[in-house]
Parts: structure tokens; C-alpha cells; sequence
């Protein structure tokens, strides 16, 4: 049986797109497959910020290591990805969260980003129409938002001028530990490699991973250019995100590119179907009007609901699989998907192709999550 | 009728969407029929699009006489309502000037109406190019159309409607441009059956003639031009094209049902209408449906159709099933004028690709022809993401590429921020 | 005789019998570009009946106010093209 692709890649979000653009980049000839239109999946849902997160040093060397190549590749971007480098601004409610601002300033510093602590009045001069009596904020200047759908097409676009095949509307059922996928139609295609990229949709496809699906919800209104100028969060969306059971909300918003604001943010387990659940979202809109007192008046056009593919560890896992190198994994980014595409799309074609890793890529390697188990043979 | 639980929710029996003459009169009956009602309307108006204005112009002794029926039912017409969400069974939301509203209901009616066709040609979105039906609203809300040359194309009665309109405002209609051809349409007239519908349509067409307003067949705008607005347009015809300087263009291709709402609730659709059984009752149970969106029917269908959902939704089908031969006629009606009004296939290539097709977001013809449907289209484009979500695109898209519209989500129409956080039912604010 | 209503269209004062929607009250102060697309072009009103959104201005301070759904109101101050 000849081997027709070197790596197919099941999913055509941000991520199996990135993927996609860096392996067919490296000289390998890349299938793309998804069983529905391109960045239709969590990509589609996302809020599309490009944020440095320091839950832990491996996801900090991700994200921070994303955003360089975001950035190095910002000028080639189209228009409708919208890529806007606005900056992140954490903010401190109190003065025990502007400890952690200083903190956080202290080793973001330390890595070489910029930043830049705000106190009250220079808060209030950033963006004005936050509440007042906010203790302060970090604002890191090169954050940035973007327009996931568009960026993931652009970049199955440069994966194509590179040789690679898209083909949506296909489903993929399984991925052969030989090599290759089995259709949902009973076909096949083989391969050197697959590369499970299906966020929500890898344990599917890989029964067992511990990918679990992590609802959220986002609302988004017309425009009121200026409103706000940076990506605004608040420093207790890390407690969100870092909890593993709980369901939480967290503000943050984003300006988009016409001026609408997008508003978010939720997270719940257990909770599979994607129609909004309307307690949820009045929670997080509460949340943000507790910060943003004006957003009240503003016209809301549309709310939705998403789910961010979640692993245990909060790190994505990148890499082969440790039963067979010929099943590899680019999944399970979390909140964090389209952040660390673009360096999750490089360390894979690396590692494939054998080229030392620009970070180091232990931290995400599958097999932490999924140790080879005799009864799986 | 009990007092309300709190300012910001109203308990019913049951409650009608939509006050056009489909829920006037289902509103009506029902009350009659001693149930608690509310009919609900998100405009401050009451009469929908056919009866706008005659509260206070009374020009239609139908709608005269169903407005004072209405008054003396007890049913309450709630004003400047509109459905945002179903949030749990048996509750609808409503947007309000002072906030959210939440009303509980035993039966919904849905009496939510239709809206104009609009296929997107070149010039269509200059100022001062509206639809028929919207220019017929905006000249009984007091647009200034005196002197005014008005050009009114499209297809379908509205245009007739709209013309008479406009004369009597004084404009100078100076065509009607229906697509349909003549053959079609005098076949129409021909079949209809001696009822009240037909000699409807026939006094119109006299009421043209006499007003002298040239009514042309078989033939359509292909394109509006001008600076700021509207300056001429170029109709076309199988034989002749030919340019007519005018002030305003009213041109639209026959109504569509506001079907938002039913499919928010999972009432079954069948060729592009709710499906209802004899009593007027969706696939869902205790929500009726009523007028225009079971289909395209005017004022009679409407009235017939609201008049049994009332009875069968207040228990009384015992009253309704005299209405059944009406309702039947009135059927046969529109699927007459479905006929003779056909879209011809000239008008999905009247769209060049530099044509707006969304207007909210300013997407052209050529940005969404990479697109197999409307789902991916609109992730990649924003085509319906706007202020509108679809209502006017989504009908162009369906004709110009065959999309069908995908699933609807709360809120049905823009809300405040503040009235989907509820803030006005949280404890007071301090922060702000 | 028929009550009228004074409102202000970008800083022009326009009176019109109470009842009339606003939409008609703007045109009738000689405007014809009720707001812009995204990308620039002068829009103004399509369906009448509060569904195109073309129609759009800025009343009373608050912007994206659909002005074919409400009646004019002595004092309104409009702003167009916003």
C-alpha cells in the first residue's frame, strides 16, 4: 500500500490549520480533513485573543513563544483576521490582587515581555469606562486579538501553496496505528502519520484521551467604537480557569475590529449541548457589569455557547502517541487554542521532522497523560 | 384579570405575538372566550403591517371594527414588547423600553407576520430605495412623498397596494414593475373562485387604472444609480431595457414569514412555513400559529386563521370548525398567488459581484461564492452576523445560492447587555 | 387641529404632528443618509417595519436607535451619520 500523505490531520481548526501550514512548510505532504467547513469547531466559538497565561511555566513558554510567531507573521495576515495588537489589561480589584500584579510584572519582565503596571488613575485613563475604585492593572503590551475562522483559513491557505490538500466534509472515524484514518464511509487513506487535531472531537476518535469538553459562553454588540481599547481581564479569570471541577465565570472582554465588544467568559464541565444556558450566561454578563458598569445601555446582537477541548494538566497535548509514532496528538488547548496555535503548529512539524524544538516539548507530550497500558497492546 | 406578580412579570392564559390581524383576532376570541390575554406587539403600534396607522386613520372597516373589538375584549395589548427568548417552557421574554419583561402563558399564539423579499441588485442599498411594503408603512407614518416620482417594483399585490398608497400621498408613481409575466397573472385572475379575496385584487387593479399609474408585466429593475441616493433606474424587460429618473424606488419580491420565533420554540417547518394541524397548533404543544407564517395570505388568511387558534387555544374548537371552509378558501388563495407570482430566474443573476448582499457587514456576491453553505459563509464572511442576523440576507441567499438558514439563538432581536444580565432584577448596583 | 412635536435633527429643528414616526421627521428635515456602512456608504431606510437595521440613529445620546420603530417626542435630539 503506498503511502500517499506523509501526515494527514484530522481537524481543520486553528490548530490542525497551524499544524497543517508548519508541516507542509518542512517539506511534507499534508492531507487536512474535517467533518464540517473549516474553523467550525471551537475555532468558530472562540473569543480569539492572543494572551501570554502563566498558570505554570510550561504554559507560559507556550504562549509567550505563540505570540512571537503571531507576531512575526502579523504583517502577511488579511484584513478579516482582524489582528489587532491591543494589549492585554489584567485587572486588580483590590490591593491583595495588585500584589499579584507585581508579581506577574516581575516575571514577565524577567522573560522579556513588556509590561506595564497601572495604578488607579492611569486605569482609569486607559479605559475609562471601568468602574472606579479598581486598585490598578498590568498592562502587557503586546497581547493581541485576532479573528480565529479567517486566521485558520488564511492558514490552511499558505499550507495549501506549500502542497497540502483540504478536504472538508469528510468524517474521520478512526486513526490506524499503522498509519493513516478510516472514514466514517468505510474507506481509508493512508499515511505516514495522522495527527489527531480534533479538539472536542479527539476522544473520539481516540477513546480513552482525556480531553473533556469545557462549555462556555460569549455575547457580543453592535458597535460602540472606543468603548474599550485593550483586552480587559480580570485577575480571578485565573482562578477560573485553574479550577478543574467548578463552574465559573470570569470578565473579559475584547474590542472587535468595527468597535463591537465581545463579551466573556464561562466555563463548565458536564455540560455537553451547545444552547446557551441562560442562567450561566446572566452570571458572566453580571460579572462584567460589575466592571463595566456602562456595558448596561449597550446593544447586545448575539449570544453562544462553545466548548473548549480540556485535558487534566491544563497543558495541550503535542506529539506521538506513546502506544504508536504513527498517531500524534495536537490537541486539548483549552481556553487557549488560538493563543498557541502557531507554536503547537511548530513543535509538531519539529518533532516530526526531527528538528530540535525552539522550547522544550516535554511538557506536553503525550505519553505524561496516556502511559502506554498493557491491555491496550 | 389578577394584578402582576412584579413589574417584570405577567402571568396570562394566553399570550399572543404579534398584533397584525391575525393576533388582533386571536386576542379577541380568546378574551371572549374569558380567558386571561395579552397580545404583544414590539412596536407602538397596533395593527402589524396591513392595519399600521388605522388607530388613527381609520381607512379599512375591517380593521376598524377588529380594533374596537379588541378594545372591548379586556384582552391587554401590551405595546413596544419584542420577543427576545424562550427561556423555559410556558415563559416568553419580551424587550422592553424599561427593561425585560417575562410573560407566562397556558397557550402561545404566534402571530408574528412576514417581511419583504429583498434581492440584491446593483444600487439597491443607496438611500431612498425601500421596499413596497416599507415604503406603504413609512408614507402612512408621514414620509413627505408629495411630488415625489416614485418607482414601485418587485413582485406580488403589495405592489398595487403600495402604488394607491403613494397616490394618495400625492407621489407620482410613475411605473409598476412586476416581474410576473401577463400570461400568469391573467391566468390567476381567471382561476380564483367568486370570494372576497378576488374581488380584493380586482378592486385594486381598477383602483391603479383609474389612478393612471402604468402597471407593467414581465419585467424588473436591474439596477439603481446614483450618489447620495437614489437618482434612476434601469428596468429590464425579456425585449427592452430601458432608465427612468425617479426619487425613490420601492421594490421588493413578494413576503416571507418571520420564522424566527416559531423555530426558537422547535415548531416544525414544512416548505418554509410552520406546519399547524386543523386547530391551528404547531408540532409543538399548547403554541398555535397563526396568519403569515403558516403561509403567505394577507388579511384574510389571517383573520381566519387567528379567529380558529383563538378558539382552539382558549378550548372552544367546538367554535372554530365553522371557519374551516373560510380557511380552505383562503389556502386556495394564496396558493394561487404563490403561482402566479413565481420568481422568474432573471433575478438571481441580478446581483453582480460587487454587489452587496449583506448589508450589515457589507459582504458582496463575490466574497461569498467560495462558500457551499451558510454556515461556513458566515463564519468566514460575518454575512448575517449583524444587527439584522439574516432577516434580510438570508432570504437573498436562499434565492441567489440555495442556503438554507441553520438554527436560531436568543436574543431574537438586539437587547441591552443590561437587559440580558437582568441587572434590573439584581440588588442595587453600587458600582456604577 | 393637530397637536405638533419639535425635534432636532443634527442641530436642525423640525416640527411634525405628533405621531409621526421618526423616521419620516428625519426625512422631512432634509436628511437622506441616516448612517453608514461598514464600509463608508450612506444607507438609509429599507423595510420600514424595524428589521434592516439600516435605518439606525442616535437619539437622546444612545446610538442604534431604530428610528421607523418610534414616534417622535417633543425635545428628541437625533444624530444622524454617527
Amino acid at each position: 500500500m503506498s503511502k500517499s500523505f506523509d501526515v494527514v490531520i484530522v481537524g481543520a481548526g486553528i490548530v490542525g490549520a497551524a499544524s497543517a501550514a508548519e508541516c507542509s512548510r518542512a517539506g511534507l505532504k499534508v492531507l487536512v480533513l474535517d467533518r464540517g467547513p473549516i474553523g467550525a469547531g471551537s475555532t468558530g466559538a472562540a473569543m480569539g485573543h492572543l494572551v501570554v497565561m502563566d498558570d505554570s511555566e510550561a504554559q507560559f513558554a507556550l504562549t509567550s513563544y505563540s505570540l512571537q510567531l503571531w507576531r512575526r507573521l502579523a504583517p502577511e495576515l488579511p484584513d478579516d483576521v482582524e489582528y489587532n495588537p491591543c494589549g492585554t489589561l489584567w485587572i486588580a480589584a483590590d490591593e491583595e490582587e495588585m500584589a499579584a500584579v507585581f508579581r506577574k510584572k516581575e516575571y514577565y519582565e524577567g522573560q522579556g515581555l513588556r509590561v506595564e503596571v497601572l495604578d488607579a488613575a492611569s486605569l482609569a485613563a486607559a479605559e475609562p469606562n471601568l468602574r472606579r475604585g479598581l486598585a490598578g492593572g498590568l498592562r502587557v503590551v503586546d497581547d493581541a486579538v485576532i479573528y480565529p475562522p479567517c486566521a485558520a483559513r488564511f492558514l490552511l491557505e499558505r499550507a495549501k501553496e506549500n502542497g497540502a490538500e483540504v478536504r472538508t466534509g469528510i468524517e474521520v472515524s478512526s486513526l490506524d496505528a499503522h498509519g493513516g484514518v478510516g472514514l466514517a464511509d468505510g474507506t481509508r487513506i493512508s499515511a505516514a502519520i495522522s495527527v489527531n487535531a480534533a479538539g472536542c472531537g479527539s476522544p473520539a476518535l481516540t477513546p480513552g484521551l482525556p480531553v473533556r469538553k469545557r462549555k462556555g459562553h460569549l455575547v457580543v454588540t453592535d458597535r460602540y467604537p472606543g468603548f474599550i481599547r485593550h483586552q480587559i481581564v480580570e485577575l480571578g479569570y485565573l482562578k477560573s480557569a485553574h479550577s478543574v471541577s467548578a463552574d465559573s465565570v470570569a470578565f473579559n472582554v475584547q474590542p472587535r475590529g468595527a468597535g463591537q465588544v465581545l463579551i466573556g467568559s464561562s466555563r463548565q464541565f458536564d455540560a455537553e449541548k451547545s444552547e446557551i444556558d441562560q442562567d450561566m450566561l446572566r452570571r458572566m454578563l453580571r460579572r462584567a457589569l460589575e466592571f463595566l458598569p456602562g456595558l448596561k445601555h449597550l446593544s447586545a446582537l448575539r449570544s453562544w455557547a462553545g466548548h473548549r477541548p480540556a485535558t487534566p494538566d491544563k497543558l495541550p497535548l503535542i506529539g506521538p502517541s506513546p502506544e504508536s509514532d504513527k498517531v500524534w496528538f495536537a490537541t486539548g488547548h483549552e481556553g487557549l487554542g488560538i493563543t498557541t496555535s502557531l507554536a503547537t503548529g511548530k513543535l509538531l512539524a519539529d518533532l516530526i521532522v526531527g528538528r530540535p524544538t525552539e522550547i522544550p516539548a516535554a511538557p506536553y507530550a503525550p505519553e505524561r497523560l496516556l502511559k502506554g497500558d498493557a491491555d491496550h497492546g | 384579570m389578577c394584578a402582576p406578580m412584579s413589574k417584570r412579570r405577567l402571568d396570562f392564559d394566553i399570550v399572543v405575538a404579534g398584533a397584525g390581524p391575525a393576533g388582533i383576532a386571536a386576542a379577541c376570541i380568546a378574551a371572549e372566550n374569558g380567558r386571561r390575554t395579552a397580545v404583544l406587539d414590539a412596536t407602538p403600534w397596533v395593527g402589524g403591517q396591513i392595519w399600521r396607522g388605522q388607530e388613527t386613520k381609520r381607512s379599512s372597516r375591517a380593521a376598524g371594527r377588529w380594533l374596537e373589538r379588541l378594545t372591548a375584549s379586556g384582552a391587554r395589548m401590551i405595546r413596544c414588547a419584542a420577543d427576545i427568548a424562550a427561556p423555559r417552557a410556558g415563559v416568553l421574554l419580551a424587550e422592553t423600553g424599561e427593561g425585560p419583561l417575562e410573560l407566562s402563558w397556558q397557550k402561545l399564539i404566534l402571530a408574528v407576520g412576514a417581511r419583504e423579499l429583498f434581492l440584491p441588485f446593483p444600487g439597491w442599498t443607496l438611500p431612498n430605495v425601500t421596499g413596497p411594503g416599507g415604503m406603504q408603512v413609512l408614507v402612512k407614518a408621514g414620509l413627505p412623498v408629495a411630488g415625489k416620482r416614485v418607482v414601485v417594483a418587485g413582485s406580488g399585490p403589495l405592489l398595487i397596494a403600495a402604488s394607491a398608497e403613494l397616490r394618495k400621498a400625492g407621489a407620482r408613481v410613475v411605473v409598476v414593475a412586476e416581474q410576473a409575466g401577463l400570461s400568469d397573472l391573467v391566468r390567476f385572475a381567471a382561476a380564483l373562485p367568486r370570494s372576497a379575496p378576488k374581488k380584493i385584487f380586482q378592486a385594486l387593479q381598477y383602483q391603479l387604472r383609474l389612478l393612471g399609474v402604468p402597471y407593467r408585466t414581465g419585467c424588473w429593475v436591474t439596477a439603481a444609480q446614483g450618489g447620495q441616493k437614489v437618482e434612476q433606474v434601469t428596468i429590464q424587460s425579456q425585449k427592452k431595457t430601458w432608465t427612468i429618473p425617479c426619487d425613490y424606488l420601492a421594490c421588493a419580491y413578494g413576503l416571507v414569514p418571520n420564522l424566527e420565533l416559531p423555530r426558537l420554540l422547535g415548531c416544525r417547518l414544512e416548505n418554509g412555513v410552520v406546519l399547524v394541524n386543523l386547530w391551528q397548533e404547531t408540532s409543538v404543544g399548547d403554541v398555535y400559529c397563526a396568519g403569515e407564517p403558516t403561509g403567505i395570505g394577507g388579511e384574510d388568511r389571517a383573520l381566519i386563521e387567528g379567529r380558529i387558534a383563538g378558539h382552539a387555544a382558549s378550548g372552544r374548537t367546538d367554535k372554530a370548525d365553522c371557519l374551516f371552509k373560510a380557511r380552505k378558501r383562503a389556502r386556495k388563495f394564496s396558493l394561487a398567488m404563490d403561482r402566479a407570482f413565481a420568481l422568474r430566474d432573471e433575478l438571481k443573476h441580478l446581483a453582480q459581484p460587487d454587489t452587496i448582499v449583506c448589508r450589515c457587514e457589507d459582504v458582496t456576491r463575490r466574497q461569498l461564492e467560495p462558500y457551499d453553505g451558510w454556515r461556513s459563509a458566515k463564519l468566514h464572511t460575518r454575512c448575517g452576523m449583524g444587527p439584522c442576523q439574516g432577516r434580510v440576507c438570508g432570504g437573498a441567499a436562499r434565492v441567489l445560492f440555495g442556503w438554507k438558514h441553520e438554527s436560531v439563538r436568543p436574543p431574537l432581536f438586539p437587547v441591552t447587555v443590561g437587559t440580558l444580565a437582568d441587572a434590573d432584577l439584581l440588588p442595587e448596583n453600587k458600582s456604577s | 387641529m393637530a397637536d405638533l412635536v419639535t425635534i432636532t435633527v443634527d442641530s436642525v429643528s423640525v416640527s411634525v404632528p405628533a405621531g409621526t414616526v421618526l423616521a419620516a421627521a428625519i426625512v422631512q428635515a432634509g436628511v437622506t443618509r441616516f448612517r453608514r456602512s461598514t464600509k463608508g456608504e450612506p444607507r438609509g431606510p429599507l423595510c420600514g417595519m424595524g428589521i434592516c437595521f439600516e435605518c439606525r440613529v442616535t437619539v437622546n445620546g444612545r446610538p442604534h436607535c431604530r428610528s421607523c420603530q418610534m414616534l417622535c417626542e417633543d425635545g428628541m435630539d437625533v444624530r444622524t451619520d454617527e
